[in-house]
């Protein structure tokens, strides 16, 4: 049964979202959703670029109070 | 009855906290109103960050490990017996031996260890230096190497995340230095779109490996790495010919975390500022065990021990917390053989590296040095 994990990146300098969302999707399995939120305005834009590279797919991505969650789902 | 602190780890973490506490409760311990106890899985305690100068002959490695029982306070009692399963609800772990420790206050400061037998042969076609015996193997790598591509891949989650970025610049000194600066190209990866989780350190560092010609492949995240074709190749669907691959294999945390159902991937759920375990009032975390979102580094884990011994202190003494951890981090960062800066940063505070001098790279010469009085709370 698929599973969502949460990663609260907020505030995080290093290694930051992207890197904390790698580390995250890696202990996944395939079809588990990892959420990440992040109070760094550029994990919209990085997560979804790196999601494409490697082809896992993007959920959503929603701007909350002060931060975003942005959610990905493994795909392989 | 006596309140019994246990520690579980003995590494840099666990060690301050031990010392920490020992000092600031000298008048309980000798009363035997307090008892604390570590369990540790070696009698020796490491120096990690040395590791770096290993492969470059740059430290010895009598430098880099102490007996741990005389870098621990006497009135701490060390066992060499790992903890074998940690149970947060009856207030024990049970060890290797088969003993169980009970406690009133758990540190868990189980650490992190790299893991290049999770990517599909790396430990056959890569060298890395984060462990002794690796990195005894990367010199002689280096000392016999003609020229030609090296490799320095750096994976997700690692520990030190100044390390990558310092052998790379280091191996370019070192090879202008033996005058072969012309036969070895350097090829820099990492797992996202620039050189750096954080971006001051990536802006800084770009113009620098240009400067320098180190190439540099962003957004590769190792996928396998074929020893007999001396390939790399990222999830992304780039692949890198090498002569010598570095990597700075992918960490995960203890065993014993995963095996206690107390964290996926050995991390345990960590309050960002009280350092409790979450869900637990009487355990807290320490070190690269946390899993908080910031650098897993020597530093952290000495800031996060110093307000683990305040608020330990103060509970046991006063039955109160008294401060929180601010995330503060400061890691020195060498920019080659002779030049070093540094960086520091709070959960509030972007980093912001100054210009290199070769005063910081005495610096931090000297803190490999003076680790020991860190170790054992002095400095």
């Amino acid at each position: 049964m698929s599973e969502r994990h949460r990663v609260d990146a907020r505030g995080a300098m290093c290694p930051g979202p992207l890197m904390e969302m790698i580390a995250a999707i890696k202990l996944a399995a395939v079809g588990d959703e990892i959420e990440v939120l992040s109070s760094d305005r550029g994990t919209v834009d990085d997560i979804p670029e790196w999601v494409a590279k490697v082809g896992h797919r993007m959920v959503e991505s929603v701007a909350l109070d002060g931060y975003w969650s942005v959610v990905v789902k493994k795909a392989k | 009855m006596s309140k019994r602190v246990l520690i579980v780890g003995g590494g840099m973490g666990g060690t301050i906290v031990a010392n920490g506490l020992a000092r600031h409760l000298g008048d309980e311990l000798r009363r035997g109103e307090v008892a604390i106890t570590m369990l540790g899985d070696t009698d020796q305690h490491f120096y990690q960050p040395g590791l770096l100068y290993v492969p470059f002959g740059r430290m010895r490695e009598s430098e880099l490990s102490r007996e741990q029982r005389q870098v621990l306070n006497r009135r701490v009692t060390f066992h060499v017996d790992p903890a074998k399963h940690i149970d947060v609800e009856k207030n024990q772990v049970t060890t290797d031996s088969g003993k169980t420790h009970g406690y009133d206050y758990l540190v868990l400061a189980t650490g992190s260890r790299v893991m290049p037998q999770n990517i599909p042969g790396m430990v056959e076609g890569a060298h890395w230096f984060y462990e002794l015996a690796a990195a005894r193997k990367l010199r002689q790598a280096l000392d016999t190497f003609q020229g030609g591509t090296i490799v320095v891949n750096v994976n997700a989650p690692h520990k030190c995340p100044v390390a990558p970025i310092e052998v790379t610049l280091m191996l370019h000194d070192h090879f202008r230095a033996k005058g072969m600066g012309e036969k070895v190209r350097l090829i820099y990866t990492y797992p996202i779109g620039r050189l750096h989780g954080l971006e001051p350190v990536a802006n800084w560092v770009k113009p620098e490996y240009d400067r320098l010609g180190i190439a540099y492949e962003t957004f590769f995240n190792t996928s396998k790495v074929d020893p007999a074709g001396k390939t790399i190749s990222s999830e992304e669907g780039v692949d890198l010919s090498y002569d010598l691959l570095i990597t700075i294999p992918p960490h995960q945390g203890a065993q014993v975390i995963d095996d206690s159902g107390l964290g996926k991937g050995g991390w345990v759920p960590t309050h960002p500022r009280t350092l409790h375990r979450e869900g637990s009032t009487n355990v807290f975390v320490v070190g690269d065990t946390t899993n908080i979102p910031i650098s897993k580094a020597g530093s952290t884990a000495h800031f996060e021990a110093d307000t683990l011994i305040d608020n330990l202190v103060s509970l046991i003494v006063d039955g109160r917390m008294t401060r929180t951890y601010d995330g503060k981090v400061y890691c020195f960062l060498e920019t080659g053989m002779k030049t070093g800066t540094y960086i520091w940063f709070d959960y509030e505070t972007p980093p912001s590296p100054s210009p290199p001098t070769q005063m910081v790279h005495w610096l931090k010469l000297a803190y490999n040095r003076m680790y020991w009085l860190s170790a054992r709370g002095l400095l």
